[in-house]
């Protein structure tokens, strides 16, 4: 288990422990927190599960490849820091990451 | 009999679109009774999965499920699984199930998908002749994935391209028997039907168009062998038929509710019944973007609707007007759609789809995007959707110009 914030575009934190092996996508959608949508349920095909990750994650997290690169540029809400929740992997390096979900996803 | 409970909202059919509408109905505020009833065993769960990383057993159903059943319990909402509507009354507002329960609604939605179309040949009864719909026809298809057994996919549309990809990975031989003169001829042009009969046969999978089958041969009562009605006959160990579907519209039809070519809905998801909404497969809606009405067969059109319909149930307007989109994984290529290529004047390619593994064509109407099927591409399929929804007209050769970005197509 690993402890994940997830923090509304309001401020609202949710603070969960997640099984390892599930994608941040997968751990916030079973539990109902608003703000990810994850309409194709994890293809990478909808970017719909955008959250933005601090500087100081970014090196904890496996680099993007390149389909969710391009689908991040091309979001309507993305930034620098914009990650795919359903292409991020829970693990015990993850330990109290805090991420933050866009106004809306689309 | 009825439960004597009070009423609340119900929701027929247990999918993708019915769970949407709980979280929506929550998110919107309602605190009411939420009853839900679905035919299948299980909790509502995503299909894509199961023409894909799910029937290759690289997931389990626990990624498959949209929520844990305890969401439904938490979300005080009644889940009624291997229960089957039998009939509405809409005068009285109560849907009768099939187990003799009489459940009283202050609103309805139906949510029944679709389900496949079946083939009427002769043989269709055999042993190991297989649809797919449901988690429990993965498991039987799962039960045929023997290193070189002979699977005869019938239609080569999505599902059954999906399919096929996913056997041939487990070392079986496919065979895919398509009607019309490429595989998917409904939906794509020529220059894409092209791309997937190469990828297909480099795989190994062999691909027979224009063959109509005719019936199915058998032993003992397993099927053996597809019939083409040329003489010809495709032997097999299994067979999954993937054909089509229909919307199931039948107890609207007997509660009076207007249907044509689905449930007939508004922008809203409201029937002819002021206290009867529908969702996802089953409905036909207004697109605004497209000016013509659509029955739709995907997870967006699930959801979205989901979404309008919990609005709408709670007296708020949230119109759906949206540009479709779907995708389809084979091997290691993601087909992105978005908008409907129907009526289209020209097809603009840009990319090799001949030698490449990554292309897109665009659909122009008159000079007017109206669709792109992206292979490998989310830039092309990500900057089509907003240009569709904004009827753009773009200059095809720009299109095709890999040298321009597509943030910069649109530019004159
Ligand atoms: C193998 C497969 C692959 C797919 N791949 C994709 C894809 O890649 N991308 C995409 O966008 N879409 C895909 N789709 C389509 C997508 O899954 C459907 O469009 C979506 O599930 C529709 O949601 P729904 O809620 O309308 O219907 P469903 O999810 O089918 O739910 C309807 C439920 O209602 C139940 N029901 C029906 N009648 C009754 C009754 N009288 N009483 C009780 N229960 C009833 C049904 O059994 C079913 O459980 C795929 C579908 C399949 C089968
Ligand atoms: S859930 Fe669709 S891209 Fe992540």
């Amino acid at each position: 288990m690993t402890k994940v914030t997830f923090i509304e575009h309001n401020g609202k934190e949710h603070t969960l422990d997640v099984a390892d092996g599930l994608t941040l996508m997968e751990a916030a959608t079973k539990a109902l927190i608003p703000g990810i949508d994850a309409d194709c349920g994890g293809a990478c095909a909808c970017a719909t599960c955008m959250v933005f990750v601090p500087a100081e994650w970014e090196s904890k997290l496996a680099a993007k490849e390149p389909m969710e690169e391009t689908m991040l540029e091309f979001c309507e809400h993305s930034a620098e820091n914009s990650r795919l929740s359903c292409q991020i992997k829970v693990s015990p390096a993850l330990e109290g990451i805090r991420v933050t979900m866009p106004e809306s996803q689309h | 009999m009825s439960t004597g409970e009070e009423a609340g909202i119900v929701i027929i059919g247990a999918g993708q679109a019915a769970s949407q509408a709980v979280v929506s109905l929550r998110a919107e505020g309602y605190e009411g009774r939420i009853t839900l009833i679905g035919d299948e065993a299980e909790p509502p769960y995503q299909r894509p999965p199961l023409s894909k990383k799910f029937l290759a057993g690289e997931i389990g159903f626990d990624r498959v499920e949209l929520k844990p059943a305890e969401f439904y319990a938490g979300a005080n909402c009644a889940l009624m699984l291997s229960t089957r509507v039998s009939a509405i009354d809409a005068a009285a507002k109560t849907v009768a199930t099939s187990d003799g329960k009489l459940i009283p609604y202050t609103k309805l939605l139906i949510a029944t998908g679709s389900r496949v179309r079946e083939i009427n040949v002769p043989g269709f009864d055999l042993e190991g002749v297989h649809y797919l719909r449901s988690v429990g026809d993965v498991h039987d298809i799962q039960s045929h994935f023997k290193a070189g057994a002979k699977l005869v996919v019938v239609g080569g549309g999505y599902i059954g391209l999906e399919v096929a990809a996913v056997a041939k990975k487990n070392g079986i031989a496919v065979t895919v028997l398509e009607t019309a003169d490429r595989v998917l001829a409904r939906v794509v042009d020529p220059i894409v039907s092209k791309f997937y009969e190469r990828i297909h046969r480099a795989a190994g999978v062999v691909i027979e168009t224009g063959v109509t089958v005719v019936g199915f041969e058998g032993k003992d009562g397993k099927v053996t062998g597809v019939d083409s009605g040329d003489g010809k006959i495709f032997p097999c160990d299994f067979v999954v038929v993937g054909i089509g579907i229909i919307p199931n519209t039948e107890l609207a039809v007997n509660a009076g509710i207007t249907v044509d070519n689905g449930i007939v809905v508004d922008e809203m998801t409201r029937t002819s019944d002021e206290n009867i909404f529908a969702a996802g497969d089953c409905t036909n809606h207004p697109n605004g973007i497209f000016d013509r009405r659509l029955r739709l067969e995907s997870v967006q059109n699930a959801i979205e609707q989901g979404k309008t319909a919990a609005a709408a149930m709670m007296g708020k307007d949230k119109p759906y007007n949206q540009v479709p989109w779907f995708w389809s994984d084979q091997y290691d290529l993601k087909l992105q759609i978005a908008g409907l290529s129907q009526g289209y004047t020209q097809a603009v390619t840009r990319g090799h789809p001949e030698t490449d593994n990554n292309f897109a064509v665009f659909y122009l109407k008159d000079g007017v995007l109206i669709a792109v099927d992206a292979v490998n591409r989310p830039p092309e399929f990500m900057m089509s959707k907003l240009l569709i929804a904004q009827h753009a007209k773009l200059d095809p050769a720009r299109l095709a110009d890999e040298s321009i970005n597509m943030k910069e197509v649109a530019k004159a």
